[in-house]
Formats: structure tokens, sequence, C-alpha cells
């Protein structure tokens, strides 16, 4: 039995590293679901005179997107979320992030603009609030303006049908 | 003794100087060492202080700001713990989910040590072959 010992502790040793090594190190998970959506108060990407809060996502069931003119995977994201914008009702907040106001302003003139209000978020004041590693990040907010998903990378077709729309439908009946 | 009460004043002054604000040196030195202990969460195994991540340099500005509109080094590293997780913290804390991390090496040292020191068990290979 006890020649086994130095086995056992091999098999240890590398059933930690299995589970450990195969487990993506960007995917966090967010310490934030559950917690109020962070205060905040920063102009609208359209706008500079207009001031957003974080009142402007209560009563609402809503749909909150880092982007930017910058990140190539918020290009393959865009058409899902121009889909969203015209086939749903969730209320679809974007957060320009670490982005210049022309540059932002004129990639949603060429993509088409899916959002409703678009907080302009230049210094990364509300994304490290947030804990947002990089772009696209999806957070889904319910009507007390609580954090209940977050989602990390673009959001494909079978995200939406199979996770994000059947939470949202359920938060608006809540 | 007339010296010696200029300099005991002058030390008076300066230590409540330095308790009624804190000047922009130490507030820089502060913010590196906050800096210090907060990973960029971008590049995995680099402290902000150290990244040139675009994020990792709006933390630092951050850190920076707080710092200097008063707050500890304890809140500011509190303040992304909050957003960002145990993962922000360079140095994992000592708590129920590390303890096997943090207690392992001690574990592995003691379990070594008595290996070291166990008698010997008496050689009876020589009786044996006879």
């Amino acid at each position: 039995m006890k020649r086994f010992i130095p086995l056992i502790i091999f098999a240890l040793i590398g059933l930690a590293f299995a589970i450990g090594l195969t487990r993506d190190p960007r995917k966090l998970d967010t310490v934030l679901i559950e917690t109020p959506f962070p205060q905040f108060s920063l102009q609208s990407l359209e706008d500079p005179q207009v001031l957003l809060t974080e009142a402007n996502l209560k009563n609402q069931v809503s749909l909150v997107n880092v982007f930017g003119s910058w990140c190539i995977a918020c290009n393959v994201e865009h058409p899902i979320l121009m889909d969203i914008a015209q086939n749903e009702t969730v209320n679809l907040v974007g957060i320009n992030w670490r982005d210049k106001r022309d540059k932002g302003q004129d990639w949603l003139e060429r993509q088409g603009n899916p959002y409703g209000d678009i907080i302009f978020d230049p210094e990364s004041i509300l994304a490290i609030k947030l804990g947002v590693v990089g772009a696209p990040e999806t957070f889904v907010t319910d009507k007390s303006g609580t954090i209940r998903y977050k989602h990390i990378g673009p959001i494909s077709r079978e995200d939406w049908t199979q996770t994000l729309k059947p939470l949202i439908l359920q938060l608006e009946t809540d | 003794m007339r010296s010696l009460f200029i300099i005991l004043a002058f030390i008076l002054s300066t230590l409540s100087v330095a308790q009624t604000a804190p000047s922009s040196d130490q507030i820089e030195a502060s913010a590196r060492k906050v800096g210090r202990a907060l990973r960029c969460v971008v590049c995995q195994n680099q402290s902000i202080d150290e990244s040139d991540a675009p994020l990792a340099a709006d933390m630092r500005e951050i850190v920076r700001q707080r710092l200097s509109a008063g707050q500890s080094e304890a809140q500011v590293i509190a303040y992304m713990r909050q957003s960002y997780g145990d993962y922000v913290l360079l140095k994992p804390p000592v708590q129920s989910n590390t303890y096997l991390l943090w207690g392992l090496p001690f574990m592995a040292l003691l379990a070594g040590l008595l290996w070291f020191f166990k008698p010997a068990k008496p050689i009876r290979m020589a009786e044996d072959s006879q």
C-alpha cells in the first residue's frame, strides 16, 4: 500500500492542474452580480450637455453594452444589437468606452445606432466601477437598477435566444 | 537648553504639517505603492504600476485622484476590489478560500521535517540473508 502514496500524490497534483489550467483566466466572475448598478454621472455621447446617471436605468429592464469604435469584436456583435433594438422592447444602453467622441459618433453613423442612451466614458470611470476588462461586455439590470447578469465577449445569436432573452422576459414580468 | 527647544518645536511643526495635508510627493509614493499591489486585469501577471495597458493607465489615474481626495491606501484598494474582486489583488488575502494556498507550504515543510527526523528502521537485511 505504502508504495502507492507517491502515485496518489501525483494523481492529485495532476487533477488540480487538469482543472486549473483548462480554465480561461480572462473569464472572471463578476463580484457585482446582485448589487446595485454603480453610481455615475457622465456625459451622453451625442450631447455633452446631457448628463446620464444610474437613475436612467431604473424602472425598466436594461441591457448595458460596453463598446468602442476601436473594438474589433464589437463589429461582430453589432448586427445582433441592431436586431434587438428593432424587434425587442428592452432598454438598450451603450457605454462608449475609451473612445474619442467624434470617432464613437462616426462609428455609430456608419453602422447604425442600436442604443437609446449612450454613456460617454473616455477615462474608464464607469468601466472601472463595473469591473470591465475588455469590450464588448454586457450587463443586464432589472427594474430596481440591480445588476443581474454579465456577459463577456460578443453576444452571439445563441447567447441572445438561449440566455439573455429568457432572462430579460422573466425580469420584465417581475 | 534653548537650542533643544528649537529643535523640538521644529520637529513638532513638521509632524503637524505632515498630518494635515499630504504633499504631492506623499501622494505619488502612496499611488506607486497601491499601484504595485493591484493587478492589471488585462495583462494577468503585471501590476498596474508596471503595465503599459491603457486600462492600467486609467486605473493609476483613479488611484491618484482618490488618494488626492484624501482616501487612505486601504480605501483605494477596497474600491478596486469592490468592482474587480479578489483577483485585482496581486497578493491573495488570507481568508477561508485561500487557507489551503497559504497553509500548504507550511504543511509541506512540516511533512518534510517529520520524514527527515523519523527514526530509521533497523537494517535487517544482513540477518535475513543468512
